[in-house]
């Protein structure tokens, strides 16, 4: 069954290690610039959340891309193929999230490939904000805290 | 380079200059990068007999060959100088996010000569750097320099700044970069004040290199797992933060109360532990770049007088406003602590300086005429109004701004100042943890528990557990965890992980990360010259033997209370074997077999 990537935001410690990992995997450097995921930080209220491609079934940046040069690989990853891709941009505006970036480094279109299946940030995240998960499982965990809300309720109208 | 970016920023403020010069990488290889390299740098450069606050002294903000790599929680940087609190050498370490940021502009540091004519700020933009006025932000708090300054550079920069202690030259004002995250003790603040240096802004699009990728993922694989497995990395400090330790330290005897006058006792400590905060305070737990432990406190107290929001405190704040100053209330220790923070101040020596008020007034040696307030063990009001006024040395605060020994002296007590070669002692009492004291008297940098933790085998039990009370064996512990420590700091990663992991992990990853052949020896050896290096900077400095002690109250008057009562510091015994394991003079200096020993040209 597919995998997906979760995020709950609710855990994310602010530490980018999931950036440092990105980074890392697809340039071999260090380059949080390079990363495709990043972490957004509101100092002001202590909250921190992580953003990466979502994998959008019906994405924005496939449909918009003249080139054909969008598609979904096995993983389901969106993936660029970078033989087609004119680096036009259209994908980067497209994309309602931001999760489709330029790289003025490397120059080219970057986002979350999912690391061929075994996302690095996944790995590297030190506080389980952001997990690869069954994607029939991957909700459940929010769905049972919000249930238990109504295990509540219902434990008090019977007592 | 790899690990080092290879590049060092020379901004001379008094001419308006900005250079860029290559890393020495005999040098770095030598003293790693961070608190070593800043301080080999600082040395070559400045006369050592420099007035700390004058434009003489260098202020060099540097990185470490790790920082900013996916190393074990490798977001640290140190800012290196000579300390107005103390007149010795001064490296405070700072973690958050400003340092990996220096090394991704291209920069390993950045060295600071002179003063502008009026307040600056500079912005570190990759290539571009830019010497900008400041005189808009002059008497801003961190927090609002922080926000403006984003707003004037770019929301993604980071910064570094002081706040109004820095600017008032108080003598223990930190540097407070990323909102929160202190390069602490020691007085930085105030150099950086003196220079008439508000910011240091940065934003970088480049990157670390490494020199066997393959290599270090492995290594840091491996050190992130063992930081995973291990109980205080894993859990205790993650789920509770630093001030677990407020129970530990309670219930071990180690625990000082009320300015060292009643350690062992505190009867509701559990009230201003990491327990209790996290039960009833706690935002969120936060990390530094890379870190997997996070034991940063984001806080909250959401109503009352002490309505406050910010991160922290660290044990030994939450210890200095609570159980030094005979408070038993998180809240004013919370807002106190986050004031601490906002306003640019040590919140060890804040803290501990109150205390020392605290008795002074208690004795009658001062009284409401000098501190305007009944300063009575407790007052909950007078550490919040104090912490403020000494920011702004209004009215008492302007004597607090001084530090406790210079307070305490001049009312004709300098015993009563609970410190180290004028820097306060932190949250372990000498005489329930002999190691520790032997630590505090031979600090290079005066009383300091983040250069020898010996509270990890004394109380932790790690990696051993050795009996606190005995002095037998002390000598070489301390100098081991000195000397690891001096590594740690230097190759840009945060002490806390040395809970889980050892010599050889840094190694590798030291090793992995630069190509420079560093084995466990060549680490603890690395760890060895910084420690000596710093030494002779003190030396060089007037420092002697005389120097090396501790507080008499921690020597003469035993403990009263608890399981280590009747204990002092037995100091005396365990000095003379330092001196001797260290391989130095019978007076503490390093001799010249060992400085050529450990390669060190002075």
């Amino acid at each position: 069954m597919a995998k997906v990537l979760t995020l709950a935001p609710e855990k994310c410690t602010g530490c980018q290690t999931c950036e440092l990992a990105c980074s890392f995997k697809h340039t071999q450097e260090f380059r949080p610039g390079a990363s495709r995921v990043s972490v957004l930080t509101w100092e002001s209220v202590g909250v921190s959340v992580p953003m990466m491609c979502l994998q959008c079934d019906d994405a924005a940046c496939m449909k918009v891309c003249p080139m054909g040069a969008i598609s979904k690989s096995d993983t389901g990853a969106m993936m660029v193929n970078e033989a087609r891709c004119i680096k036009c941009k259209m994908c980067v505006t497209a994309c309602p999230f931001g999760n489709t970036a330029y790289d003025a480094v490397e120059m080219k279109i970057i986002k979350c490939d999912l690391c061929g299946g075994e996302p690095e940030c996944a790995r590297f995240c030190p506080s389980g904000a952001i997990t690869f998960r069954e994607a029939a499982t991957a909700t459940l965990s929010k769905k049972r805290a919000y249930a238990a809300k109504f295990k509540d309720l219902l434990q008090e109208v019977s007592e | 380079m790899y690990g080092w970016v290879g590049q060092v920023l020379r901004i001379n403020l008094s001419k308006e200059t900005v250079k860029k010069e290559a890393l020495d990488p005999v040098e770095a290889r030598n003293y790693i990068g961070a608190r070593g390299l800043g301080i080999r740098l600082w040395m070559k450069e400045v006369d050592l007999k420099v007035d700390p606050l004058s434009d003489k002294n260098n202020l060099i903000f540097i990185t470490g060959p790790l920082t900013g790599t996916l190393a074990t929680n490798a977001g640290r940087y140190n800012v290196v100088c000579k300390a107005p609190l103390t007149g010795a050498m001064a490296a405070s370490n700072s973690g958050g996010y400003w340092g990996p940021e220096l090394k991704y502009a291209g920069y390993d540091a950045v060295i600071f000569e002179g003063k502008a004519k009026k307040p600056v700020y500079i912005w570190i933009n990759d290539d571009e750097v830019e010497i900008r006025s400041a005189e808009h932000l002059w008497g801003k708090t961190v927090y609002d320099t922080t926000d403006v300054l984003k707003d004037e550079t770019d929301e993604d920069a980071k910064v570094s700044c002081i706040g109004p202690g820095g600017e008032n030259l108080v003598k223990f004002a930190c540097i407070i970069n990323d909102y929160t995250r202190a390069a602490g003790r020691s007085g930085v603040g105030a150099v950086m004040g003196a220079k008439n240096l508000k910011a240091v802004v940065v934003k970088g699009s480049g990157g670390v290199k490494v020199a066997n990728p393959q290599e270090f993922m492995e290594a840091v694989t491996k050190a992130r797992q063992m930081v995973k497995d291990h109980p205080v990395t894993g859990q205790g400090l993650g789920l509770y933060g630093t001030n677990i330790l407020v129970n530990i330290l309670d219930q071990s005897g180690g625990l000082p109360v009320r300015n060292f006058q009643d350690s062992g006792t505190f009867p509701n400590a559990d009230a201003t532990g990491g327990e209790s905060l996290t039960a009833k305070y706690l935002v969120r737990p936060k990390g530094c770049k890379g870190c997997s432990i996070s034991c940063g406190r984001i806080n909250r107290v959401a109503a009352g007088q002490f309505a406050t929001f910010g991160e922290g405190p660290e044990y030994e704040a939450a210890w200095g406003y609570g159980a030094d100053c005979g408070i038993d209330n998180l809240e004013p220790i919370l807002k106190a602590s986050n004031l601490c923070n906002e306003l640019g101040i040590d919140a060890i020596t804040m803290p501990t300086t109150i205390a020392c008020a605290m008795e002074l007034f208690e004795k009658g040696y001062i009284t409401k005429k000098q501190t305007g307030c009944d300063l009575s063990f407790g007052n909950e009001e007078a550490i919040v109004d104090l912490t403020y006024k000494t920011a702004y040395r209004q009215g008492f605060g302007n004597e607090l701004a001084e530090g406790s020994f210079r307070l305490a002296s001049k009312y004709g007590h300098p015993e009563l100042s609970m410190s180290v070669k004028k820097q306060e002692m932190p949250a372990y009492d000498p005489r329930a943890l002999q190691g520790m004291g032997l630590n505090y008297a031979t600090n290079n940098r005066g009383g300091c528990h983040v250069r020898g933790y010996m509270t990890a085998p004394e109380i932790l039990g790690i990696p051993e557990k050795l009996d606190n009370l005995v002095t037998e064996g002390k000598a070489e512990w301390t100098k081991i965890f000195q000397d690891l420590t001096g590594a740690v700091d230097s190759a840009g990663i945060c002490l806390f992980l040395t809970f889980a992991i050892g010599a050889p992990e840094v190694a590798e990853q030291l090793k992995a990360a630069t190509g420079v052949d560093y084995t466990v020896e060549e680490v603890m050896k690395a760890g060895e010259r910084i420690w000596n290096l710093e030494r002779m900077f003190n030396m060089k400095n007037g420092f002697t033997r005389a120097d090396d002690t501790l507080p008499p109250r921690v020597l003469k008057e035993p403990i009263k209370y608890g399981p280590c009562k009747g204990s002092v510091s037995k100091l005396d015994v365990m000095l003379p074997e330092y001196y001797k394991v260290r391989g130095w003079s019978k007076d503490g200096v390093p001799t010249k077999e060992k400085l050529a020993e450990l390669s060190i040209q002075l």
